[in-house]
């Protein structure tokens, strides 16, 4: 069987850390760090919302799916900006590497600017990792 | 491509339920669902159209317990059945660990199965994936049809047309009524399980 990605303790110790600092402590309700199988890396959260990260995991690698599919239909090599906007809370998507996706749930609070920044930073980070 | 997490000490599995349109994938999952709900702690998640078919996918998630000190959360999927939505059933093949082809055994259906069975084959080529190098079970599905008096292929016939070479393990059952529903599910886990195994020691 193969594994397209691999971890030890010491690498998701470390993506937890950064996806902490950067993300969590500057205020995000919660990030999934998932591959595209729908499989659940990390997850992190402010711990105040329960909200079902398997699901939500299949669901955004699905959707992920469709949306890079559909950009190639357009001729786009994918779409840089995924972004679902909701009224008190939004989902933000990122590619990491081929195959690993970021998913980040913020409130009002956090505006998206400031977001894709710290989105941006975090990746950076990971990138190094792995 | 189980994900494993060394740090939970847990795994991930993939199994998706494929097959022709209409030939009882969801009602599968609906069965587990039910009758399993107390080990199941999420809500299944379907994506439907508005003719109460499968458009995206189903999602089961659950624990099954310790494997060599790793927990193990299965994750059930149907793929949506019919021809036209090719482009997310290949989605959802993504990472694939374990298979259900769940056959129609209409005699109606006979070539929409023999295709659909195809059509995984070449989905799973897509992802340099081997039908015969993945565990797989073979669900004959819809046998109460026999008595309401509505033509249905015999089980050898069935496995002329599906399994000759494949030689997978295969049920007869009724999804409906939920027979050997767990079975399949509990087969194709167990092989999946042990195709992991040595990844765990």
């Amino acid at each position: 069987m193969e594994f397209t990605i691999e971890f030890d303790k010491q690498q998701i110790e470390s993506i937890e850390n950064i996806l902490q600092e950067e993300l969590i402590d500057t205020g995000v309700q919660s990030v999934i760090l998932m591959d595209l199988a729908g499989n659940v890396v990390v997850n992190l959260d402010k711990g105040d919302k329960n909200h079902d990260v398997f699901s939500l995991a299949a669901l955004a690698a699905g959707n992920y799916g469709a949306v890079s599919a559909m950009a190639n239909i357009i001729g786009e090599q994918e779409f840089s900006l995924l972004f679902h906007k909701g009224e008190e809370e939004s989902i933000h998507f990122s590619k990491v590497v081929e195959d690993l996706l970021l998913l980040t749930i913020f409130d009002k609070n956090v505006s998206l600017g400031f977001l894709r920044l710290k989105v941006a930073e975090a990746i950076k980070r990971i990138q190094k990792l792995i | 491509m189980a994900l494993i997490n060394p740090k939970k000490k847990e795994v991930q599995v993939k199994i998706v339920y494929y097959g022709p349109g209409r030939g009882g994938k969801t009602t599968n999952l609906e069965y587990i669902n039910e009758k399993f709900k107390k080990r199941i702690q999420n809500e299944m998640v379907t994506v439907k159209t508005y003719g109460d078919r499968t458009l995206f996918f189903d999602f089961l998630p659950f624990d099954i317990g310790e494997i060599k000190g790793h927990s193990i959360k299965v994750q059930l999927y149907t793929v949506p059945g019919q021809v036209k939505y090719n482009a997310t059933r290949r989605l959802v093949l993504r990472g694939v660990d374990g298979l259900v082809f769940v056959a129609d055994s209409m005699d109606l259906r006979r070539e929409m199965n023999i295709r659909s069975l195809q059509n995984l084959k070449e989905n799973l080529e897509t992802f340099n994936k081997n039908i015969f190098h993945i565990p797989l079970v073979m669900q004959y599905n819809k046998r109460d049809l026999k008595e309401e008096g509505i033509p249905i292929l015999s089980i050898e016939t069935l496995q002329k047309d599906l399994n000759s070479r494949l030689q997978a393990p295969y049920f007869s059952a009724s999804a409906v009524r939920g027979d050997n529903v767990a079975s399949t599910m509990k087969k194709i886990i167990a092989m999946t399980v042990t195709s992991l195994r040595k990844k765990l020691e």
